[in-house]
């Protein structure tokens, strides 16, 4: 109701959520990750790529049991709030305690910290991995929703936003999609997840596609027309021949994930985003 | 079948290394990333001694991440190499003769790998934790202000790697893409 009395979540108990989720992200990573690379383990046409498909899985595996970061670039701290807007956050505020777990997380967790304080000129470590990037949306309810996605740099690079003209259509959609995969090769670290944002504008393109790769890795859009794209894209790249880490192979992407947005009658944003093989990402809800 | 080859590299070892093959590396390699090539670069143009000795010696591209008790390293897989293309081929003319990373080199570089008879591998990305398993020693010997971008001196022990471009021009990644290209 709206005069409901508002939830409270106490901001230390957000840090405490935080810093689990930071170690656990790292070292836990989502079961559908490894069968999916399994199946392709299979399938794999390359004698060298079903090699590398096993020896990922020989990593993973060990990253858990051992609780190590599957891959040692730990990333930035990307973080997705879903903050209903009935919750009431008390003893400190929210981004001081995201920041807090991060660096609590980081430090306690062994990983690496990869943020320097200004990008251009000194590029100092900021020896904490802090500050996150964090993405609010409020939304209905009561609750708190945390979802933290670290993301490596070597597929973050790989990355692009193309401003189209709607008469590019699917068509263009397509090829622009599928050269920024060919034109990564082997440097993100393939098999890679794609993440694409289709619509919005300028700057939500790339969120859309940001947000795509914390789907469920082999997850469908639940529009068919979109769902269909997702597959068709996903086909036509692994005929690209890239393989596992760029060696040659039939298994250069392990998923296509499309989301998409209302966007301008002038426009056609399109923005691709990928992930490695790690992919890693993990949520909390308080 | 891999071939066991141990550092530094001899010019008969770099000799025998065609793009393809699959190698275990035993021996001391550097780390170094950007910014201590960056540091690395700014010595030689000064005229400076570097703070290690580049003589057959290889680079591994890695930032690992912290050691946990006990251990000599934490996970530590190779970083996108192409972010050292700018500084690789003068560390080439200083005697460097083997780097290890991932993904695509420069046309510059891979010129310079067969102008000094200079090899390039490349280990698993994003298989850490099991490279890690590898490396037997780790001490920091430059730049420690650097954190995960200091240079380390490891000593590593069957390092599982491909090579992909050797001292006749050969790259792997192309001779892959072409094989197994469906489109």
């Amino acid at each position: 109701m709206g005069c409901a009395k508002p939830r409270v979540i106490q901001a230390g108990d957000i840090a405490d959520a935080m810093e689990k989720l930071c170690i656990s992200a790292c070292c836990n990573l989502p079961e559908e990750n490894l069968e999916r690379i399994e199946a392709y383990a299979a399938t794999e046409e390359s004698e060298v790529g079903r090699q590398v498909l096993e020896m990922i899985l020989e990593n993973h595996r060990l990253a858990a049991r051992e609780q190590r970061p599957a891959c040692q670039d730990t990333g930035l701290a990307v973080v997705f709030l879903e903050l209903g807007q009935d919750v009431r956050i008390e003893g400190g505020d929210l981004v001081a305690a995201i920041n807090e777990g991060v660096r609590r997380g980081y430090e306690k967790g062994y990983l690496r910290k990869s943020v320097v304080a200004e990008p251009l000129f000194e590029r100092k470590n900021t020896r904490d991995n802090t500050p996150a990037i964090i993405h609010t949306s409020i939304v209905a309810g009561d609750k708190l929703k945390i979802t933290l996605a670290p993301k490596g740099g070597g597929a973050e690079n790989m990355s692009g936003v193309a401003m189209m003209i709607p008469a590019a259509g699917v068509e263009g959609v397509r090829k622009f999609v599928i050269e920024q995969v060919r034109k990564a090769g082997p440097n993100p670290c393939p098999p890679v997840v794609v993440g694409v944002g289709i619509g919005g504008n300028f700057e939500v393109a790339p969120l859309l596609a940001k947000k795509a790769l914390v789907r469920p890795m082999g997850s469908r859009n639940p529009n068919p027309a979109y769902a269909a794209l997702e597959d068709e894209l996903l086909e036509a790249i692994n005929k690209l021949g890239i393989g596992p880490q760029g060696l040659g192979g039939s298994t250069t992407a392990l998923a296509v994930h499309v989301e998409y947005a209302p966007c301008h009658i002038a426009s056609l944003p399109v923005a691709v985003n990928l992930n490695c093989h790690v992919s890693p990402h993990q949520s909390i809800t308080l | 079948m891999a071939k066991r080859i141990t550092t530094p590299l001899s010019d008969e070892t770099i000799a025998g290394l065609k793009a393809g093959d699959q190698v275990l590396l035993t021996g001391v390699v550097y780390t170094a990333r950007d910014a201590a090539h960056k540091r690395l670069i700014a010595l030689i143009k000064e005229g400076k001694e570097l703070p290690i000795d580049l003589q057959g010696q290889v680079i591994y591209y890695v930032g690992p991440a912290p050691a946990k008790p006990g251990d000599p390293i934490g996970s530590a897989g190779p970083t996108t190499s192409m972010r050292m293309d700018p500084y690789a081929p003068t560390l080439m003319e200083h005697g460097m003769k083997g780097m290890i990373g991932k993904g695509m080199r420069s046309k510059e570089v891979r010129d310079a790998m067969v102008r000094h008879r200079a090899v390039y591998f490349a280990a698993v990305g994003g298989a850490a934790a099991l490279v890690a398993k590898r490396i037997k020693s780790a001490e920091v010997v430059a730049y420690e202000d650097l954190g995960p971008e200091a240079i380390r001196k490891l000593y590593v022990e069957d390092l599982p790697l491909f090579v992909i471009d050797d001292i006749h021009g050969d790259d792997l990644y192309e001779q892959g893409v072409a094989k197994y290209r469906k489109a």
